[in-house]
Order: C-alpha cells, then structure tokens, then sequence
C-alpha cells in the first residue's frame, strides 16, 4: 500500500514543495535528488517556517566575531580570547531511544563547536520530562540522564549545569536540549566556506551506515530498493571516543593551518556539509560517492548522502596539505578520505564511477563514464530553500481550563487560614522541580580540565580561563509554565532569568543563544506561540542590550493528544573579568544584612506554588517590565563590583521562600526576617513575579548598597539578618494567615524552619520522586502540600 | 632543577589538561608521552591520567595495558622509577600488574562524579610525602568503575605491608567502609589507592590533579602532586626514591 504514496510525500515533502524544487531545477527532481531536497527543506536544516520570524532577532554586538548562519555563536572576550556556543535540541531521538538521543545530542553539540576551532570546555544540559511518577518517564529520565554522562563523561567535557524540569505537558515528548561552550584563540576562529575551486574535499571521522536515515526515516518502507528489512533506518549512535579523536585531530588540523574550513556532519549528514559550505563560499562541488567510507556493504546512494552517521566532518583543503592533513589524521586513528572537488560552478553534483570505484580522476574530474547522479544548485539547499509564511492565530481561550475537581479560587488566597506557610515551604523544597538535582549531576563528570569553580548545583556556572584572571559564568533557562499562558512572557522571562543568573554572579552577559521548542507550525495557534515566542525573545533581547548569537529551532514536538508548553530554552554565556570577585548565591556569615531589591508584583498563575496547590490559577502570571530588569541587573553588577555583596540569589520558582531557603541550605546557616506581605502572603513568599534579588551584606554595607539601589532605581527592603539554625520569616500586614492574626497581633504569621528541615527536604525530593531511594528513609518534603485545604 | 614528569597519552585519555595543570602549579615540566611510542624522553617520573583510553570498550583499561607505551612504563617502574596512576590511570595500572587489585563497576551501577575526602594512610611514601598531616583531603571523584577489589588474604598483606596509601573518609573523618557515606563507589576497607611492593607505583581513583588551586575549589590535591615531582626530581638526581624497596621487577 505504501507504494501508492507519491514519493515526495512519502518524503515528508508536500505538493507546494515539490513544485517548488521543480522550479529550482528547472526540470523534474530524480530521487535522490528529491532525497536530498527532503532533508534540507526539513524544519531543522531549513527553518522555513520559523526563517521570517528569526530575522527580528537583534544579532549585533560589538564583541560578536561569527554570529547567526555559523556553527556556533563566538564571541570575543579580550586577551585574543574568545568564547564559542550554541544550544540545540535532540528531543525526537531521545524519545525513541532515550541512551543515544542524548549521547548523540551532545556529540552534535560538541561538534559544531570544536568546528568552529574551539576546543569545548563545558557542557549544560537542558531536559523536561512528563510526570516523574510514570515507570515511562522513568525511563527516559534514567536513559537521557545515563546518555549524556555516557558521552560527556568520556570524551573529557564536563556537564556544568543545566535544568531538569517535569511537567505533564511533556509526557509524551520529553526535550533534550545540549549546549556547549567552547574555548579558542581568536586566530584559530574557522567558518565552515567552501573557498577556492579545485580545492579538495576531505571526508574525516567515523565511516558511514545507514544509522539515522532521519527525515526521510520513510524511506525504507517506500519505493526504494527492496524490502530488507536489515535496511530499515535506526537512530543514530553515538561514539565519544571517536569523538574525543576528532576534537583533538580537528584542533590540530586548525592550529597548524592545514584546512580551508571545516563543518560538522550532523543532520542530513554529507549532503547538507557539501551544500552549506559550498553556499557560503559561493561556490558548487563535485562529490565522488565512490569515495565515501562505508560502514557496511550495499548502501544505496540516497542512503550514503542523508546518512546521519555520527563522529564525521568535512573539511576543505588545499591540494598542496593533504598528505599533511591525512598524517594528523593517521596518528589520530582516524579514517579520511577525498570525497570531491571545489568548482567554481555553483551546484552540488553527485557522481559514481562507471564501475562504482570512483568518479573523479586524479586532476579532480570526472572520469569517463562517470554517472551524475544529482545536480543542484547549492543555494536552492541551503540559503534560498523554501520558506513558509505561516498562518498566525492568538488561541480564542487564553488560560488553562481548570483541571477536574480543582478549586476555582484563585490561589492568592493561600494558603489559608492555620496553614503553616512552613509546611507550604518544605513542600515546595522537596517538589520534583524545586529539589536538589545532585541524584542526577552527580553522574556526570563536572570537573574535567581544571576549570570548574562552581558545577551544577547552586546557579549559574562558573570556568575559570587558565592563564588569566578571568572567567566564563553560563546558565540555561526556559519558562514554559508562564509560556504555556502568554507566550510572549514567557521568553522574555526566560531572558531576564538567565541573564539574572549571569548577573548575580557579577559577570557581564555576553550573549543569548536559544532553543525554540514548539509545536506543529501548520497549525495556526502553534505558530502563534512561536511567533509570540520570537517577539519575547527579542524584545528582552533589545532591552538587556544582548546579541542573539544562534540557536536551533525544534517544531512538531506533539504527541497524540498533547502538545508540549511552549519551551523557548535560552543559554548564556557571561564574562567576570576577576574571578576572585565572584559572587555565589548561599549565605557567606553570621549577623549579615539579608536585603530584597526589587518588589513583588500580584499574580501566581504559572508558579510552582500555584503547580502543587493544584489550583487553575484564574489570575494573570505576573508580567515583566524589562527596563525595570536591565537596571536591575546593572545594579547587581555594580554592586558586586564595588565589592558590597557577600551573597547573591534571585527571585525564581518557588518565590521569595525559596530563594531564602536555598540561600541558608547552601550556606549552613539560617536567618531572622521580616517581610511585609500585604494582603497576600502567598504572593510576597512564593510568588515568582520577576526583576527581584535576595542580597547578603556585611552590615556595614548595607547603607551603601541601598543607596546604588535607589541610584538605579531600584526600591529596597531590609528583611533582617542571617545566623542561627532556623529560617525564621515574620510576615507583617493585613495578609492573615494564622492564629497570632486572631490574637490581635499585626504579625499575621511567621515562617520558622530549621535549616536542617529544608535541607533534607530539599536532598531527597527528586531522588524520591523518581524512585531512586527507599521511599521509607525520611518523613519531610514530599510531592503534594501537606494538609492543604482550600478557603471558602 | 626542574623535574621532566611524563604525562601517557591514550587515545581516550582526557584528564592529562588537569594533570599537566597540576604538573606545572607543583613547579614540574610536564612531558606528554604517546602511545605508540616507547620513548619515555627522559623523564624522571610518569603520571597516567584520567579518562576513557582506548574507549574503554571491553573493560577499563584492559586495552591500554597491551599498548607499546605501557611496555616502556613497565620498565621505569622496574627500574624504581616513581609512576602514578590516576582514575583510568590506576586501572591500566591493575590490569597491567604494575599495583595490586582490581576496580569494579561501582556499587550504585552508576557514574559517581562528587567530592570525596581521602585520608592519607601514612605520609612517608614517595606519593604523599609532601602531604603535611593525615587529614582528609579534598577533591572530587569521577567514574564508573572504581570499587577497589582484592581477596581478604591480599587486603590484610597489603595493610600489613603499608601498600594501602589513601583511604576514603566520612565527613567525621573515620574512615569509609564500604556502606558508609564517604564511600562514593563500595571499595573495601575504604581502599581509595595503593601501591606495589616495591614502593614505587600508585594508582588512586580520586583525582588530585584536579584539586590544585583555591579557585577550583580545593587545593589539597596538591601535595600528592608534589610528592610525585619531589620523587621524579629524587630519582633523577640519585637513581632512586626513599621509601621503595629493592625492586623486584615491578611487580607487587
């Protein structure tokens, strides 16, 4: 029965596409090329649904030295130093093969950096998973987690940071988003540009096979060849010992000059390396298919160009440097082979021998009888393939419909009466999403190259740069609850946070890469997301003065019945010119002044507090004022500059509560406070409306830091002082939470716990909640609020 | 004199940045030794360092052990040149016979990257003599296969014989048994490394190079650094290091 599909749609293409690669031909498309169209009018190679909406990114900087259409991001951070990232999704593999969706996504990752003649330094790893509870997303969690250590762990690039998040919105499509951050001398910056015809094509790395026949994963079902089952595609898999090989051969390649360019192979595999770097160069290619190293007998030759095999790139040299270039890769154990020829002809033409055993001559032309298997202009692949302008509309019904048999109310009125607002913060500790991910960083090497100074854990990373004073602080962050409910503010959130987590440290963020995790573009309330998305991410882009420096776009990510909450999942990279000045988030001392910037605004829809309530927030989540942020942030910086904090945490998920409660379990330390929380302390204490810090001060600083403060425009309130074994917040106002309120006291409540409470809250939640410890070992913390009843 | 330690290079290797960072901050000349090669350049004494060589496919260094560099290193050692083995350093040691034991998969099953504490067991070895006093050091572990092995008999010989050099510690500064929290992967009577009969060659899972300055975090790793320098410089100078024993061919 499959035979009755038209090819092309077999391919993933549809009528107006294969329309338009006729045009582009001028003639009919052969099969592989409709092949090669396929892969490269795929979302992920030719982002031509999301293509008009990513030009209104800001990319300009003055420090960007290669930006958006490169590998990677690189920017410069002075000392003829610079630093090279990106992020990018492998959600789709790691949710069929969880092991090496992962492990590939970080190879793919590595790799786009180490290309761009960078040696990679660190790794963060973005994940979201379904309910932590179902043996499913065990499974995936375990495999994923288990794969990104697999990887990183042995090819010798520590995973620094990251996010592990759960929300039933992903149950059926987990995201897996890698990002890397890479090293290197700005001499040594490389882009992958097919310059100067006649020049060769070096094939180097793992050989090829049929593994990840990925867009066209159809194919081996369709009308090609026969139906062998031992032709049927499998998910790509992944290497790091090669890889490791390949970092090293391709640096030393770089370094001593020996290459034109160099591009990895990652989706769509040699077609996609051959037309993107001859696009970039202006220029076409002659590939020999005969020449490409195979992995196994009897590959086809569509199968041999979209082959995702990993642990493979290609490099353009000089005639004059093989012999060189083919040494470095002997001595590094690794296969190489000329695979074709630069011309001066823009298109890329596929060719085999007459006898299979090789199309081009030693002066780089055909031999006679060469067959040309495809011909197509490089640019209808790469820069000039399809665009799509979507169709665009705002959902009629905005918010969440409350789930069945939860409350109406809107959950600023918690907690309720009598409800110990400690007991709502042991919870919130213990949650899946707000507890120690020690159970999961600890399986990956965090420590390798002697640069970590802070690891996961606590906050944004920070890497020392050997030689220097200097360091690199880095975070991934990506609020999809609040995106779930406006789009738009939830990537400019997810902006401020990240930069916010770069800021407290007192680095300068330097610039924004990000992954766009969202649903099927076709659809018009999908692409209204995206679209929202895009404009979120750009307005906080513009207002925090930060270049968008690449990213990848990951869409479909459906599954049925559900579609996961938008996701737009934003990495960066800051710079700290001393490290010995840096600034961590955990309680430094006894009898510090403990100061809130910045103040609360109403609104919990989209919080962790409204998430295990299990309340249909009816409010709005609280929004952001960017400018109000920026000065923030300039003011934190400053701060720590002039050498005023001790401590520093922002106002994230689970509110204010929260951030104390980390601050004093980090710290060892506990602390006396007073928080004036007007008519709703549910909102002063767990509330995550954004633009707010908790700063730590040596008392005799304190007057100056409120006055850089109000300098900056930024309001302050002095919460009281740390020291002593318990968390103790008295909350003040007309906010009536318990019985002191009933005694006629203007102190409604306090929160008092002791410090060793939250910490063994906070230590066991995920582990717990994933089924990773015995489940009898403890009684604090847990899944759901104790005891919780809802007013009225 | 500035002292010529050689760093092995597997492929796979991929601690040898920290260990030639720790080289250097110990104020040695770290000397980066190939492979395929069986030409040590010289140098007085040799560090193998962490990560995966060769893929560590089949079993943790059970490749490397073969490879033609090791040959070389099986040499120096029988000649009572100072080797230290470090992670994936000291398994291609055990796999070699170069130290005694063996490293199994964790006890948890899983990859094990923390900070541990290890307490010295005596400080007059050619690896920790430049350690101040047996307190527990910090530095962190990363690895999947590092639960010490050995038969009982072998245990109690290796205790008698002063081959045990670092054990893991609680955080009260007991000593970690298998079951006990400061033990990060179940190794026995808390064994975190060792050495051979004659004195001469250590491997230890944890990962001292890594733990040489302030700003990472700790810099208690240093001084086994140091006393692997101080050893490499004795053994250059004199031919031999205090504290081994007549070599009998370097084995244990």
């Amino acid at each position: 029965m499959t035979a009755e599909v038209p090819l092309h749609i077999a391919l993933g293409l549809v009528d107006v596409e294969l329309d338009a690669v006729r045009a582009k031909l001028g003639r009919e498309p052969n099969d592989l090329e409709l092949a090669m169209f396929s892969v490269m009018w795929s979302e992920h190679c030719s982002y031509k649904s999301s293509r008009p909406l990513l030009r209104t990114l800001p990319t300009k900087g003055k420090d960007v030295v290669a930006g958006v259409g490169e590998q990677a991001g690189v920017i410069s951070i002075g000392d003829g130093l610079a630093v090279a990232f990106k992020i990018e999704s492998h959600n789709h593999p790691s949710a069929v093969e969880p092991y090496q969706g992962a492990a590939t996504g970080v190879g793919g990752i590595l790799r786009d950096v180490f290309a761009m003649g960078a040696r990679p330094i660190a790794v963060l790893d973005a994940l979201r998973f379904g309910n932590p509870e179902d043996p499913r997303t065990r499974h995936l969690v375990d495999g994923v987690v288990r794969g990104v250590g697999g990887y990183g762990n042995c090819v010798g690039v520590p995973t620094v940071g990251g996010e592990l998040v759960f929300d039933p919105s992903y149950q059926g499509n987990p995201l897996v988003n890698v990002m890397a951050i890479g090293l290197l001398e700005e001499g040594m910056l490389t882009r992958a540009s097919a310059d100067g015809p006649g020049n060769l094509v070096v094939l180097y790395g793992s050989a090829t096979g049929r593994d990840g026949i990925g867009g066209a994963s159809v194919l081996a079902s369709a009308t090609f060849g026969d139906q062998d089952p031992s032709k049927r595609p499998s998910v790509q898999v992944g290497d790091p010992f090669a890889e490791k090989l390949l970092i090293e051969a391709t640096l030393e390649l770089i370094a001593r000059q020996l290459v034109v360019s160099i591009q990895d192979l990652g989706a769509a595999g040699i077609t996609c390396a051959t037309c993107e770097t001859a696009d970039r160069g202006g220029t076409g290619m002659l590939v020999d298919l005969d020449a490409i190293p195979r992995r196994e007998p009897g590959l086809e030759p569509f199968e041999v160009m979209i082959s995702e095999s990993q642990e493979r790139m290609v490099a353009i040299v000089e005639p004059a440097q093989w012999a060189a270039v083919r040494e470095v890769c002997d001595r590094w154990g690794i296969a190489s082979a000329v695979i074709g020829r630069v011309t001066a002809e823009p298109d890329v033409v596929v060719l085999t021998g007459p006898h299979g055993d090789g199309a081009l001559g030693p002066d780089g032309r055909p031999v006679a009888g060469a067959v040309e298997l495809a011909r197509i202009p490089a640019p209808a692949l790469a820069s000039e393939a399809i665009v799509f302008d979507r169709e665009s509309r705002a959902p009629a019904r905005r918010r969440q419909a409350p789930a069945p048999g939860s409350p109406a109310e809107p959950v600023a009125a918690l907690p309720v009466r009598g409800q110990d607002p400690g007991a709502v913060l042991l919870a919130l500790l213990g949650s899946p999403n707000l507890s120690s991910r020690r159970a999961v960083f600890e399986q990956y090497d965090s420590h390798v190259q002697a640069n970590t100074v802070d690891g996961p854990g606590h906050g944004a990373a920070v890497l020392r740069i050997k030689g220097t004073s200097k360091a690199l602080v880095a975070t991934t962050d990506g609020n999809a609850p609040v995106g779930q409910l406006d789009p738009w503010l939830g990537a400019a959130l997810s902006v401020a946070e990240a930069a916010r987590n770069v800021s407290i440290t007192g680095a300068r963020p330097l610039g924004v890469t990000n992954c766009l995790n969202y649903g099927d573009p076709t659809r018009p309330e999908a692409f209204w997301a995206l679209a929202e998305g895009v404009r979120g991410l750009a307005d906080a882009c513009v207002a925090l003065g930060l270049p968008v420096t690449g990213g990848n776009v990951s869409l479909y990510n459906e599954a049925p019945g559900s579609a996961i909450a938008p996701t737009p999942e934003i990495g960066i990279v800051g710079l700290l010119d001393d490290v010995a000045t840096r600034v961590g988030p955990a309680f430094r001392g006894d009898a510090s002044a403990v100061l809130l910037a910045g103040r609360a605004t109403p609104g919990l829809a989209g919080s962790e507090y409204a998430r295990l309530a299990g309340a249909a927030p009816q409010d709005d989540p609280p929004s952001i004022d960017l400018d109000l942020e920026a000065r923030l942030q300039a003011f934190v910086r400053e701060a720590i500059a002039r050498g005023l904090v001790e401590s520093c945490q922002d106002v994230s998920a689970g509110g204010l509560a929260v951030a104390l409660a980390e601050m004093c379990v980090w710290g060892g330390r506990g602390a006396r406070l007073r928080l004036g929380v007007g008519d709703s302390p549910a909102v002063a204490l767990f509330g995550e409306s954004p633009s707010r810090l908790v700063m730590e001060a040596l008392p005799r600083h304190a007057p100056a830091l409120e006055l850089l403060a109000r300098h900056h425009g930024i309001v302050t309130e002095l919460l009281g002082t740390t020291g002593g074994p318990r968390l103790v917040i008295e909350l003040a106002g007309e906010g009536a939470t318990g019985a002191a309120e009933e005694r006629g006291s203007r102190i409604a409540d306090a929160l008092e716990v002791a410090v060793e409470d939250l910490r063994h809250a906070w230590d066991h939640g995920l582990p717990r909640a994933l089924g990773w410890e015995d489940e009898a070992a403890d009684g604090a913390g847990g899944a759901a609020l104790p005891g919780l009843e809802v007013a009225g | 004199m500035t002292a010529r330690v050689g760093i092995v290079l597997f492929p796979g290797s991929n601690r040898d940045i920290d260990a030639a960072n720790a080289l250097v901050v110990a104020g040695a000349e770290p000397v980066r030794l190939w492979h395929e090669s069986v030409d040590l350049e010289g140098v007085s004494g040799i560090l193998i360092p962490g990560g995966f060589a060769y893929g560590d496919y089949l079993r943790a260094g059970v490749i490397a052990r073969f490879s033609p560099v090791m040959r070389a290193v099986a040499e120096f050692a029988g000649r009572g040149g100072p080797v230290l083995g470090i992670c994936n350093g000291f398994q291609v040691l055990a796999e070699a016979r170069l130290v005694p034991g063996a490293l199994l998969r964790n006890r948890g099953l899983r990859f094990v990257s923390r900070q541990v504490a290890i307490l010295p067991d005596r400080l007059d070895s050619p690896f920790t003599r430049e350690v101040a006093e047996r307190r527990p050091l910090r530095m962190p572990v990363a690895h999947g296969e590092g639960c010490y092995y050995a038969d009982e008999a072998t245990l109690d010989a290796l205790e008698a014989d002063g081959s045990v050099l670092w054990r893991y510690a609680n955080p009260d500064g007991s000593v970690a048994g298998p079951d006990d929290p400061g033990n990060p992967n179940g190794s026995l009577r808390g064994i975190a490394g060792v050495c051979n009969a004659a004195g001469n060659v250590a491997g230890l899972m944890p990962h001292p190079e890594t733990a040489v300055e302030a700003v990472l975090g700790s810099d208690d790793g240093l001084g086994i650094i140091r006393s692997l320098v101080v050893s490499a410089a004795e053994y250059a100078a004199t031919g031999r290091v205090a504290g081994t024993r007549q070599p009998a061919g370097g084995a244990a």
